[in-house]
């Protein structure tokens, strides 16, 4: 089970724009992310989270350092064959829904990764019902995508992933662009891939209550990784995220405080439910 | 609002022409086209008439819709119909003031050249536009001239292009709607003005639009790259386009269309051209 899926080693990736200037967006950085771990990567804008997720897409390659996923060594001079191989282990969700969706009807859109594969017909209609019914969208089936809203445009494009069964499915940043609804819809449905289907799962966002929601986090910060542990253990350190340019779930946050002002919890729990709890216990226990 | 626009003009139905395989309707549409040219008498010219009234029956597509499909060709209709009158020469005059003559012969091709233009038109919109969604005739398209596929024509690439041309037509009018009212917000005025005047306050709407066009071309292109798209070669199709029972029937009609109108020409000859 805790194969590695993806190991990074003092990985690199420097921009060059036209006029020759470099920027580092990756520095050395090493990491490993086993297979059906669910990961979310945090960090603020430029902080080189995206370009984390082009490298293990192939859609850029890296510049130094070594990166293998699912086995597949990446480098620049990769064959297309090679390129191609990766990407059907790894699955991606952009940011806006509608920069992805090819077709003008949604069974036709999840048809098109599997029929990029070359997959036998019966088999890619059995695979876009089933993606479909996973992501809850089989009732719009025959709908035009641009007749649904954010969240489900969001939904058919996982379906579109889910079709080409990869190991590995990249988020990134698939929630920024949707309404409080149709995020939540969209984390629902990253937190069953992982759950029922052990894909390996890594969500590149910037929002605090989604990444709580993973089993891991990666704080990445100027290209490089500043954080690595489980939500409970990154979110303990306020003060240093907030020195890079992060917030802490509001639960936290309010214990932070309230310990600024001098009541001391013996926990740092990170979900509201916890945190309510704890304070409750705290008032409690002073009253009596 | 224009987001409701829909695109071609299908009418959703069930009828035969409905379920018709697309490649059949095209090829029925081309045969039919050709064979309008071959009606030559008053008789086989009444005979296309109805046999376009009667698909227009099958299709179960409203009359109405239908004038309105022959509406904008009015104009080019009479300037045929009068070009006809004027330039065609013949036997019998009807009517002679100074240079101008016209004939019989001349008012009656003018009639005749005017009901083939709107049963043409007719038809095609009939067999094709009113019955069939956009991406069906895509793929009809594509299927038919695959052959061509021999002489490296790239016909995979121009389908796959009419598909995401016709996907981001409703995404492109949404934006356009939305830069509009930013404009608008910043005091554009696209109401007033001449001719050049307004034809300028577009420039405030073009460029945005050409601008975010190329974004999601280049989000698009990454997004296709990702789901493992490498060109036509070594891909498969959930829908394939099936020949059915409804193309016998498109196979028949073609027949009688065409056995109806030699027959008329050769049998009932008057009034002919």
């Amino acid at each position: 089970m805790a194969e590695p899926f993806i190991i990074a080693e003092n990985l690199s990736f420097t921009y060059t724009d036209d006029d020759g200037d470099a920027t580092e967006a990756l520095k050395n950085v090493s990491f490993t992310v086993n297979a059906g771990e669910y990961v979310a990567v945090l960090g603020h804008n430029g902080s080189g989270k995206s370009t984390l997720a082009k490298l293990l897409n192939v859609i850029l390659t890296p510049t130094g350092g070594s990166l293998t996923v699912g086995g597949h060594k990446i480098h620049a001079d990769m064959t297309e064959d090679d390129v191609f191989a990766v990407r059907r282990d790894v699955g991606m969700v952009f940011q806006n829904p509608d920069n992805q969706l090819v077709a003008t009807v949604v069974e036709e859109d999840v048809a098109f990764g599997p029929e990029n594969l070359g997959i036998p017909r019966d088999e890619i209609r059995m695979r876009v019902d089933d993606a479909l019914k996973t992501v809850g969208m089989y009732d719009h089936r025959l709908s035009q995508p641009h007749r649904l809203s954010g969240g489900q445009k969001q939904r058919v494009a996982i379906a579109g992933v889910i079709a080409m069964m990869p190991k590995c499915i990249v988020f990134d940043e698939s929630t920024a662009m949707l309404d409080p609804r149709g995020r939540a819809d969209v984390m629902a449905n990253i937190r069953k891939l992982n759950d029922d289907f052990g894909i390996t799962v890594l969500h590149i966002t910037h929002y605090m209550d989604e990444a709580v929601m993973a089993d891991r986090i990666i704080v990445v910060n100027d290209g490089e990784i500043y954080r690595d542990g489980t939500p409970k253990e990154v979110f303990k350190d306020v003060d240093g995220l907030r020195r890079v340019g992060l917030d802490v779930p509001q639960g936290r946050e309010l214990l932070y405080e309230l310990s600024l002002g001098g009541i001391k919890f013996n926990d740092n729990p990170i979900d509201i439910e916890n945190c309510a709890n704890l304070i409750l216990e705290k008032y409690n226990a002073k009253k009596d | 609002m224009m987001k409701d626009v829909t695109l071609g003009q299908y009418f959703s139905g069930n009828s035969v022409l409905h379920r018709a395989d697309p490649r059949a309707k095209l090829m029925f549409a081309f045969f039919y086209i050709i064979v309008l040219f071959f009606a030559k008498s008053a008789a086989s010219f009444g005979f296309a008439l109805l046999f376009t009234i009667m698909m227009i029956a099958i299709s179960g597509v409203p009359f109405k819709s239908v004038i309105r499909a022959v509406k904008p060709l009015v104009f080019i209709i009479l300037f045929t119909a009068l070009l006809n009158i004027f330039w065609t020469k013949g036997e019998k005059v009807l009517f002679e003031w100074k240079f101008i003559h016209i004939y019989l012969e001349g008012v009656i091709f003018a009639l005749f050249m005017a009901v083939r233009i709107v049963l043409l038109v007719v038809g095609m919109t009939i067999a094709l536009t009113y019955t069939t969604t956009p991406i069906a005739l895509t793929d009809g398209i594509e299927a038919l001239l695959n052959p061509l596929k021999k002489i490296k024509v790239p016909v995979h690439d121009f389908a796959m292009m009419m598909t995401i041309a016709m996907r981001f037509i409703p995404t492109l009018i949404e934006e356009t709607d939305k830069i509009m009212d930013a404009q608008k917000a910043r005091g554009a005025d696209f109401e007033n003005g001449g001719l050049i005047k307004k034809a300028k306050s577009l420039i405030p709407i073009l460029i945005p639009l050409f601008v975010s066009s190329f974004k999601r071309a280049d989000d698009l292109a990454v997004a296709m790259e990702c789901r493992s798209y490498r060109g036509g070669e070594g891909r498969t199709k959930l829908k394939q386009l099936r020949y059915g029972k409804c193309d016998i029937v498109l196979f028949i009609l073609a027949v009688v269309f065409v056995a109806g109108i030699l027959l008329c020409n050769y049998f009932l000859p008057y009034i002919s051209i």
